[in-house]
Order: C-alpha cells, then structure tokens, then sequence
C-alpha cells in the first residue's frame, strides 16, 4: 500500500469520504478509506499538503476531524478534533511552519493549532458565511478568506485581530443599488502581493493590498453561472476558474480577455488544480471525474471515472508522467506522451486498498492481512 | 486527351436517341473516335460521333466505366434509368439471398450462424460510468444518496403537479390525468408564484415530490422534477403527449391502487440516479389487486411513459390495455439541491454540441 500511495501523483477526496489516489503512469486509481465502513459523515470537504517535502496530506472531514495520511506508508497516521460539525464544514486547511495547523469553518472561526494541544492556541472571525479560506505561498503566516457577502480579507495570522486588507465591495450600479458579493474562491498570485478571486455572480476580480485601492483592480465577467473554483498555471498572466455548469475557461490577467474554454466536464466544477510546473489542469466535479487537460492545446490528456462525486483535489509536485520506477519503463519520454495523449482511455479496475487504523495519535502499523483479504474480494 | 472528350458527348446524344436494341458493334464508336481525332471542327466531330454513338446508346457494355446514371441531364430519361438500375440491383440481391438460402439448407447443421444486423443500440460505445452490481462504492453512494429515506421506507410519496403560469387547453388536462396515474398526487393552480417560494411551503407540509409542466403554446413542453426535502431537480423535455381522449383501444379509467413501476434499461450512473427519482413518485409496495403498471422505458436516452391494465389470460400469456396519458422525456439537467437555477450546481448538463456529435454514444 505504500508504493501504490507512492506512485499517486494526483489526490482526490469524494463526497463518501474515500481519499482516492490516481497514478497516471501506470493509469490506476486508489481507494484508500479509513474503515471498514464509510459513512457521509466522513465527506472530505478540504485537502492540504501537511509538507512541503510532500510526504503527508491532511484530510479534513465534515465531521470536524482532520486526519493526517502518510504517502510513504500508505495509511492514515493520525486524527484531530478541529471543531464542531455545527459551525460548519472546513472550508480551509493550511499548515504552518512548526506543525501548526489552521482550519477555517463556514460560520467564520479561523483557528490555529499546535501539535499538542486540543485547544486552538489562536482565534480569530473571520465574517459570517465563509465560503473559503487559502494560504499565501509565500508568507506563510498570510492567509485570505472569502465568502457569501463577506468581502475578501487578508490576515496576519501574527497579528490576529485586524485584517490587514478588507476589500471593499464594487461601487453601485447605474441604478444606484448595491452589487450583491459572493466571493467563492480565491488565489495569491506568486511574485507579487496581488490576490485573485472569483466570485457567485460570475466575476473574477483582482486585488492588490500595496496600492491605496481597496476595490478590484480588475474585474472580468465570465459565463452566467456562479463560478466555484479558481487556480493559477505555473506560467503568469492567467487564470483558470470553473463554473457549476461544468464551464472551465482560462482567463488572461493582462487585459481581462477569455484566452479559451476547455471542455469535457459536465457536472460542476469543485476543484480545479494546475500542475506546479507542467502546463496541466486537473478538474473534477459533480460528475465523478477527474479530468487532466492539457492548458496549451486545451485537449484532454487522461480522464477518470471515480464512482463518487469529488469535492477536492491535489497534485503531487513531480512530474505527472514520471511517477513509475518499475523496470521496463525504460521507454524514451517522447514515446510515453504520445501513448499517453488523446481521447479517453479504459482505467483498469480500481483497488480498493483499506486498512483499518486505530483513531489515536501516534498510530501506524497496518494490518498486512486486512489488506491481502480485501484485495482478493475485489478480485 | 481525346478519348474523355468522345466518352462525354458520346453519352449525351446517346440518351438523346434511346434504342432498346443496341445491337450494333460496341467497336464501332472508338473506329469514329479515332476518325474524329483528325476532323477540325467540333461540330461535325459531334455529329460523326452522334451517329455512331446512337449505336451504342443502352448497352450497358457499351458505356465507358466511369458513367453513372446522375450525369443526365434528360429528367425522364434519367429517371428510367435509374428505375432499370434499381430493379437490376434488386434482382440480383434476391438471386443472393435464394442461393444463401438453398447452401444453409443444404448444409443444415454446419451452417454458419446468422448475422445479426447492425442497430444503433448494438453499436452503442460501452460507457465507463456503467453501474456494476457488485460494486460497493456505488452501492454505499447510492445507499446514502439524498433517496434513501424513501428507499428505507421512512417516508410515503406526496407529488404537487402544478404547471407553469396561465396554463391552458392541454395542459390542464395533462396534469389532471397525470394526478390520476400518480397515487397521492394533488394538482395546484398555479398563481403566478415563485417556486423558491412554493418550495419551503411544501416541504412544510410534507410533500416529498414538485412537478411543474411547463407550457409553450397549449401544449406542454417541459417539465421539472423536483424532490423535495433537498434533493436533486431534474428538468426534462416533454414530447409526444397524448391524452386518454387521443388514445385507440384503451381501457377504462384508471383506479385508484397505487401502480407496479418497471424501470428498463437505465444502466448508467447518471441513468440510475434518474431511475431513482422516478421510482420514488410511487409508493413502494404496488397494490397487485389493480393490475395497473406504469413503465418508464429508456432508449437512445428518450424516456417514455407508458401506463396499461394487464390480466394474465393463463400461465404464459398476458393481455394488456393502455390506460392513461403517454409522453416522451429527454432528460436536459440535473441539478443537485432544490430548483435553483441561476446559483445551484448542476450534476449534469446537456451540452449539444459535445454530446450529440457522435451518433451511438448515450448518458443515461
């Protein structure tokens, strides 16, 4: 179970609660669920990096459990009580440097907390309704949040008790009434303090803290439909933002202009993810795919059926293709493109690999048996 | 260079001539050409060749091989012709079909099996989102799905059917019909109101299920299915409705026992989803004591609806009568939530121009 967690280059997490692990070398995907029995209780509802080497991702459910789930061994290390399913789902995870954890819930609690401790060593409201909560990559005390008429705010999770940048919403319309505001997603553009964000009413809007306007700097309306994910490729400029019609559209930042549409997707939209260095974008949506496009031609690379509706996605950082290390994948990279490139390929059969860990702390022996017996059920 | 040019004229003022017995010598016509070949204007090559290509006009031997019957230009000619061609081809097909007929009699046993003819069904391209039976992570999704109350037993189906507004003629008719095929079901005039208002009232007082037919012109088009506590809306397009009046040979009214409901031929997970929502308009145990069963019946992802009376005559044979409203569906999104169409998310969308480009894919 540990090499085929290995192997994943992409994580994906459904509505029944399963973490799915996807190989694209090796076109498999992964079941990996924490028991024997899954429930909606379990439905993972935000997916973060726990390193940056990579090596543990932290699941947070709708029940208010974060768990923690090691690549290498393949299973899931740890739990934590992060908050009541009353306040809400997680609609942000973050980890900061020091194993500090940050969660941020839909009724607006931003927590911090430490290692040790089952209580939150920082809190802050963020606003009522948030819809979600991201973590600047290059200040890793920064974070924004966003949601249902609540504006964007950036925090210093340092210096707790003011935003250190509320957005103010856009002037009145020509008939002098107040534009309603939904801010859905939201991305910090690398290089640079500006924040990029897409909203219900179909608008993408730009911010930047260091310059003395707080409303957008720009704003660009795309579609007719809420727009509900939002996500930056490796190469500047632009923005890739999906909508709950199954519309995904690349957006250039210069001019505000729609570069191209990407189609294939018909369900919509919950996470949308471009690759940390290749010219890629994975989606997945209500439809129970996962798409992988590739943002030059706009073609569609590999797709995906996963039996559930998906809520969130990750990319591991390396390369997409190049995950395998078996032998005789001593074919030239060219070759592997070509095959790998086109139309929608046949998955072979999911594996369902569970194994059933304890729910403390500290915990990471997994019962080899448990896993042998499953695998021959499935086949 | 010069043989085209012969072959083209030569076919036209052949038509023009039309013997029956085009016996003369099929040589004849190339002996002109060549000659032809050496006279300067055109018009006497022409009449030269007329006249030797009369000789060749009918013989099928005669024509160069590149003619085809649309290349004259003579309307009633052209159209014997091709009537001769046709009668030919047909000739010759069942000359085939007698010889195939006497080898597989005369092999009897050995003979090859017969092929089975191609259909858009046959052709259909496999879909990877096909519901295994086995399955378990579908089956726990659909196990928890937002039908499970009703699926479990713990809630009894209530439909409100109301129309979109002013409903006229046919309409009005339709929904009353349809609240007699649907045990439980009320029909509600609808006063111009907005359904994200309508929606809290019913669930307030427990219906589990909104139908709203949508009217264009007298005739209902459209219609919107929407599960009530906060399940999924499905919006369909109405085709084909004809009422009890239109219907030949049908039975009596229907009673009011609550229907069997067979579900056919929705494989997919999308398919299953909406065999679902159908399944739960109608209570779940089916008075048999009626004999009445309402089908929804999925092909080339058109639902249709149909609702007879049987009486099984003995053990092996049944006889049916059509009762009740039949129409078409197509099934055009399904959104998950109540019926919001601006801000809710959609499960699926019909997107025409990417699925209906190829002829044998289907999504339910």
């Amino acid at each position: 179970m540990g090499d085929t967690s290995r192997l994943c280059s992409v994580w994906l997490g459904s509505e029944t609660g399963i973490l799915k692990g996807v190989s694209l070398s090796r076109k498999q995907a992964f079941n990996f669920c924490n028991t024997s029995h899954l429930s909606r209780d379990q439905e993972v509802r935000a997916l973060c990096w726990g390193d940056p080497a990579e090596s543990e991702l932290l699941v947070g459910s709708v029940d208010g459990t974060v768990k923690t789930f090691s690549t290498e061994k393949g299973a899931f290390t740890e739990t934590r009580r992060c908050g009541d399913p009353v306040e809400g789902c997680f609609t942000g995870l973050a980890v900061l440097s020091g194993s500090a954890l940050v969660t941020c819930v839909e009724c607006g609690t931003l927590r911090v907390w430490r290692e040790d401790s089952s209580e939150a060593v920082t809190e802050l409201n963020a606003g009522k309704n948030v819809c979600r909560m991201r973590q600047s990559p290059l200040h890793r005390h920064k974070v924004a949040t966003g949601g249902k008429e609540n504006g964007l705010k950036i925090w210093d999770l340092e210096r707790p008790e003011k935003p250190l940048f509320t957005a103010k919403n856009l002037r009145d319309d020509w008939l002098d009434l107040r534009r309603p505001h939904w801010v859905r997603d939201m991305a910090f553009i690398p290089d640079s303090d500006k924040v990029v964000t897409c909203t219900g009413y179909h608008q993408v809007h730009v911010f930047d803290p260091s310059s003395p306007q707080r409303r957008p700097v720009l704003e660009v309306e795309y579609g007719e439909y809420p727009l509900t994910a939002l996500s930056l490729p490796a190469a500047g400029n632009a923005v890739v933002v999906g909508n709950t019609h199954g519309q995904i559209a690349m957006l250039d930042l210069r001019k505000g202009l729609v570069r191209g549409c990407v189609k294939g997707l018909v369900g919509g939209v919950r996470g949308l993810q471009c690759h940390p260095s290749q010219p890629v974008v994975a989606s997945c949506g209500l439809d129970r795919f996962l798409r992988i496009h590739s943002l030059e031609d706009r073609k569609l690379q590999h797709k995906v059926y996963l039996k559930s509706r998906l809520n969130c996605i990750l990319f591991a950082s390396r390369d997409l293709e190049g995950g395998g290390e078996a032998a005789g994948q001593g074919e030239p990279q060219e070759v592997k493109e070509e095959e790998e490139g086109g139309d929608d390929e046949l998955w072979d059969t999911m594996e369902q690999v569970e194994e059933s860990s304890k729910r403390k702390t500290e915990e990471e022996e997994e019962p080899q048996k448990k896993k042998k017996k499953r695998k021959k059920r499935q086949d | 260079m010069d043989i085209t040019e012969v072959a083209v004229n030569r076919d036209n003022k052949g038509k023009k001539k039309r013997k029956k017995n085009p016996k003369k010598k099929s040589a004849s016509p190339e002996g002109n050409g060549e000659d032809s070949g050496d006279l300067k204007t055109e018009q006497k090559l022409e009449k030269s060749e007329a006249a030797a290509a009369g000789a060749g006009a009918g013989a099928a031997a005669a024509f160069p091989p590149t003619f085809s019957v649309s290349e004259i230009k003579n309307k009633q000619r052209r159209h014997l012709m091709f009537m001769k061609l046709k009668q030919e081809k047909r000739k010759q097909k069942l000359q085939l079909k007698r010889k195939k007929k006497k080898e597989r009699e005369a092999l009897g046993d050995k003979a090859p099996p017969k092929e089975v003819p191609k259909t858009i069904e046959n052709q259909r391209v496999y879909d990877e989102t096909t519901v295994d039976p086995e399955d378990e992570e579908v089956a726990f999704d659909e196990g928890t799905d937002e039908f499970s109350a009703y699926f479990n037993g713990l809630t009894n189906p209530k439909v409100l059917i109301t129309t979109s507004d002013r409903p006229r003629g046919r309409t009005v008719r339709f929904c009353e019909q349809l609240a007699t095929v649907i045990p439980n079901a009320h029909v509600y005039y609808r006063r111009g109101l907005a359904l994200k208002r309508v929606i809290p009232q019913c669930i307030a007082r427990n219906f589990t299920y909104l139908i709203v037919i949508n009217e264009d012109r007298k005739v209902p088009n459209g219609m919107v299915l929407c599960h009530l506590p906060d399940g999924p809306t499905a919006h369909f397009k109405v085709s084909s409705v004809k009422l009890r009046k239109e219907m030949k040979r049908r039975g009596k009214d229907p009673t009011e026992h609550s229907p069997e409901v067979i579900l056919n031929n929705f494989s997919t997970r999308l398919g299953h989803s909406i065999g679902r929502l159908f399944a739960a308009l109608f209570p779940q145990d089916p008075q048999f004591v009626g004999r009445q069963v309402a089908t929804f019946h999925n092909q080339r992802d058109f639902i249709f609806f149909r609702f007879h009376r049987y009486i099984f005559k003995n053990e092996k044979k049944v006889g049916i009568q059509e009762l009740g409203p039949r129409f078409t569906l197509k099934l055009r999104s399904l959104q998950k939530g109540t019926f919001d169409s601006k801000f809710g998310e959609y499960e699926w969308v019909l997107k025409r121009h990417e699925m209906d480009s190829c002829r044998r894919k289907f999504q339910l």
